[in-house]
């Protein structure tokens, strides 16, 4: 089937489809391409490169299957739950069934220890997380406004929150001599600047527990942040996607609770934004949940929920499970006490390597320091670095200047998508390159050991060069009819049907499915 | 005390604020009456009849007979082996088992007169989405796309709201049985040239919705031809393509595409789902079929707002890849609506009201023209608020789908049990019984 090769016509598209706001030339993505091209399995492919660029939660997913097994009659397509099957499959309602509703609501509110009270019908269905997002800037913003962020930053919020909607995201620079925390200064500093360039900031949007730093906010800053809000009449959007996950103790503290202790604060700014992705496990249902505190924007979100709308197959499954009190108190309490177990781990093993992370509390990352081993403070040195340690020690972490941080040499490593055998291996590699560096290092003078660092830089020029031709090899190839790409042509891989097209892909899934 | 403070409210944005999401049509204000007050045959049998949503429920026990004999299938999404990774998997191209399952059954829709690559297929949560998505791709705020009249309602939202992006009517009428002429394209091209809008497409239903036809031969090609010398996309939303009454009806666009060797493909993109066909709304199973590479890949990359849940693709990848149990249900279902049709048709026309000859699709295109007390759009709304308030049927006038001739209804008939369906036949025969007798 040979089609005419799109080139000539690349005019034909639309702006929006011909620019990058798709995101995926970030470097946050170019590691999901080498770990997709050289998978590590323990058995067939030890040498491949571990993922540790993609936020998974793979700890409790046995508790999940296990109550799915106990219970077929949540499933419409078992014996036990056949008949419920014409009446799901017919289900598109936007509000979605209120049985799911409800149970999202006493989820989010056992999420957050009982202390906040969720109303089911203030609960809007969105294409997961990502959906919830976009659809909140299209509510709350147009085109060219500005919403304002704090960095470090999950980087797909450049794609979910503005390629289609045309918002900006501003940053609020944050930095590592007060751990990263939001201050009123900063705020403050970046709304004027985004004054002075003439942009109309609508609203604040936040992540809490935050990716990538894996830190909740602390009660004074939550009020910091809301004071403000209120002060510029802005919107808040929380992005509470890991509330589930806190661990070690510390309870997290979700702004919703100070709305409640606080009647002064205008509920109407306030816009929670959730899925089920992190801390259930289940990216693949595409569960993203809107929740606002402002009746306009659920009526308007929930119109626009049409383009997202989670299978009632799926609902009918989960409304069942997340109704099932016992359920989710077991899985909650075991959830933290997995990831906290986890994390003391790798943070420790790390450690002993001289490697040390900002203190966490929450999320499925550690958010690594490894300003000690840059050539020099610049983001050039950070990426060479990344690129080393993914072409030399075979991890794929994601470097900090992905997520826009302003200090070089930080990076976030998922330690939740896999099992403790190939999270020991990672531990060891790591260990590994940090004694590789640092013998090389105490051995030497200062001017040796910048010889040695170069030598490592120039090993990772070396290979990003190969690298680059590769991909400049498959971008050729890309201007083939997609067909062509079935032809197993040297290590063109099926992938290469939408090229620089990077979709997460668990390491838990197998490649051809 | 608290004392209530009442702060101006913050402004949302202008497309929150807009009634483009399109609610406030008739159309939607049958579906709130039937909400309201929903006819059960032993409860409430006075309630109204939903007539206004074109579902199809006529074959939904060939798929539950389906699943109860191939009871592997609940193990392949519950079982021990799969669920980790199904739970897991949020691929962007989506299980390669369903994308291959979906291009099969197209192509047995179409009775294997075309092809379908599988990799060629972009998954999203229904075909809503995916028209929003080719919409996105295709045209930029401001820009325009040609749609044949009368067409579905929701299009005005899907195309336009988000996106910023305007429908040009293409307007069809009955002197030649509502068929796309190559003069109303060419005017409607004109009107928005003279409007100072770039037309970037035209997007139009095949079989109709809310005409019940499928397009014949030579509009096709006049359509193809229309689209290729104004260097312009064509999107064809074959949504229907499944509830065509007999195969050798329905031509798809991507037979003509094929038999012209492709030249212009890159300009086509295909919209499907399973929402009609196999009655499954609930699950959110869109397809784009694109052979134009970039918006291929740009769709994917779109996709990820709208994905479709593993657990769904995990379920109906062996049934749509049953190539017995597929060939089966397609020929059932469209026996059983066209029996239907025939049915409705025949008792409507007993009591003296004619419909535009279908043979397509979950409803019939019912001629009022005669009973209007004036031929406008207001003489329309007052016939429908009539047989809405005393007949007690939901059924969609005409405006609401931009038809230019006053006194067309679309009726759905599928979405409802034979008895039910009866019921609202009589009360058709008795509102014109009545009407003879004054």
């Amino acid at each position: 089937m040979g089609y005419q090769s799109v080139s000539e016509n690349s005019h034909l598209l639309s702006r929006i489809a011909a620019g990058d706001g798709h995101g995926e030339n970030s470097s946050y993505f170019d590691g999901w391409k080498d770990y997709d091209s050289n998978p590590f399995h323990p058995v067939s492919n030890p040498g491949g490169v571990i993922q540790m660029g993609l936020a998974e939660n793979l700890l409790c997913l046995d508790l999940i299957k296990e109550w799915i097994k106990e219970h077929p009659e949540a499933s419409i397509c078992t014996e036990e739950g056949l008949n419920y099957f014409e009446a799901v499959a017919n289900f598109q309602d936007y509000h979605g069934l209120p049985s799911f509703r409800q149970a999202l609501a006493r989820f989010m509110g056992k999420a957050r220890g009982g202390r906040v009270s969720f109303n089911p019908d203030s609960i809007v269905m969105s294409g997961g997380g990502t959906g919830a997002q976009e659809t909140l800037a299209f509510c709350l913003a147009d085109p060219g406004d500005a919403f304002l962020v704090p960095t470090p930053y999950y980087p797909a919020f450049d794609r979910d929150f503005c390629w289609r909607t045309g918002v900006r995201l501003l940053p609020i620079n944050c930095f590592s001599s007060n751990n990263f925390k939001l201050t009123k200064a900063a705020l403050e500093s970046a709304y004027e600047t985004a004054r002075k360039n003439n942009i109309r900031v609508k609203g604040v949007l936040m992540t809490n527990p935050s990716n990538p730093l894996g830190t909740t906010m602390d009660r004074d800053t939550l009020k910091t942040l809301l004071t403000f809000v209120n002060q510029k009449r802005i919107h808040l959007v929380c992005d509470e996607v890991f509330s589930g996950s806190v661990f070690n103790q510390a309870d997290f503290l979700s702004v919703c609770e100070l709305l409640d202790e606080e009647p002064s604060y205008d509920k109407s700014l306030i816009h929670i934004a959730y899925s089920l992705s992190k801390d259930l496990g289940l990216p693949g249902f595409r569960v993203g949940v809107i929740y606002s505190y402002n009746d306009t924007v659920v009526k308007c979100a929930r119109r626009m929920s049409s383009f997202g709308l989670v299978s009632s197959q799926t609902q009918h499954l989960l409304s069942h499970m997340l109704n099932d009190d016992d359920f989710t108190s077991k899985y909650l309490a075991e959830n933290k006490r997995r990831l906290h177990t986890r994390h003391e781990e790798f943070t420790s093993g790390l450690e002993k390597f001289g490697i040390k992370c900002l203190p966490s509390t929450a999320g499925l990352f550690i958010w690594m320091d490894l300003r000690q081993f840059l050539k020099e403070n610049t983001e050039n040195a950070e990426l060479k670095l990344w690129r080393v340690i993914i072409d030399d020690v075979k991890l794929n972490i994601s470097p900090g200047s992905s997520f826009r941080c302003t200090e070089p040499g930080w990076f976030r490593v998922c330690f939740a998508n896999m099992d403790d055998a190939t999270m020991h291996v990672a531990l060891k590699r790591i260990g590994d390159f940090a004694d590789k560096v640092k013998d090389e290092t105490t051995q030497l003078d200062d001017a040796t050991m910048h010889v040695a660092l170069k030598r490592i830089g120039d090993f990772a020029d070396k290979v990003k060069d190969e690298t680059t031709q590769l991909q400049q090899k498959k971008r050729f190839n890309k201007k083939l009819r997609l067909s062509f790409c079935r032809i197993n042509d040297g290590g063109i891989t099926q992938h290469l049907m939408s090229p620089h097209l990077q979709s997460p892909r668990s390491p838990l899934v197998k490649a051809s499915h | 005390m608290v004392v209530k403070v009442y702060k101006p409210c913050v402004p949302l944005s202008a497309i929150a604020t807009s009634s483009t999401h399109g609610e406030d049509s008739p159309y939607f204000a049958g579906w709130r009456a039937y909400d309201e007050d929903p006819y059960d045959a032993t409860t409430n049998p006075s309630g109204v009849i939903q007539m206004g949503l074109a579902e199809n429920q006529v074959s939904f026990d060939l798929l539950e007979k389906y699943l109860e004999e191939h009871q592997e299938v609940s193990k392949l999404v519950n079982g021990i082996g799969g669920f980790r990774e199904n739970a897991l998997f949020q691929d962007y191209h989506g299980l390669n088992s369903f994308r291959k399952a979906m291009a099969s059954f197209m192509e047995e829709i179409r009775g294997g007169k075309v092809k379908f690559d599988s990799n060629r297929i972009v998954l999203t949560a229904g075909a809503t989405a995916a028209n929003e998505l080719l919409t996105f791709i295709i045209a930029n705020p401001g820009d325009a796309l040609l749609v044949p009249t009368p067409y579905y309602p929701g299009f005005d939202r899907d195309l336009r709201w988000r996106t910023g992006v305007n429908i040009i009517p293409v307007n069809c009428n009955s002197s030649n049985k509502f068929q796309i002429t190559k003069q109303a394209l060419e005017e409607a091209y004109a009107k928005a040239k003279k409007a100072d809008l770039q037309v970037k497409g035209l997007l139009m239903t095949n079989p109709s919705n809310p005409l019940g036809t499928a397009m014949t031969r030579p509009v096709l090609e006049e359509i193809l031809n229309f689209i290729s010398s104004k260097n312009m996309h064509l999107i064809s939303d074959e949504i229907y393509s499944g509830s065509v009454f007999s195969s050798e009806e329905f031509i798809s666009i991507a037979e003509i595409l094929e038999e012209r060797g492709y030249a212009d493909a890159q300009r086509v993109h295909i919209v499907y789902s399973l929402s009609k066909d196999l009655g499954l709304p609930g699950f959110r199973v869109g397809a784009i079929y694109s052979y134009n590479d970039a918006v291929v890949t740009t769709a994917r990359r779109m996709s990820s707002f709208t994905l479709v849940s593993s657990q769904t693709q995990k379920m109906l990848s062996p049934m749509l890849s049953d190539v017995t149990f597929t060939k089966n249900y397609i020929k059932t279902n469209r026996e059983r609506l066209k029996r239907r049709y025939n049915y409705v048709v025949e008792r409507l026309r007993e009591c003296g009201i004619e419909c535009l000859h279908g043979n397509a699709g979950l409803f019939c295109w019912m001629n009022l023209k005669p009973l209007l007390e004036e031929a406008t759009t207001d003489g329309e709304l007052k016939l429908w608020e009539t047989i809405l308030k005393d007949l007690k049927l939901d059924i969609s006038p005409g405006s609401s789908c931009h038809c230019t001739e006053p006194g067309w209804f679309r009726v759905c008939f599928a979405n409802m049990s034979i008895e039910t369906l009866d019921v609202a036949l009589s009360r058709f025969t008795s509102f014109m019984e009545k009407r003879r007798k004054t």
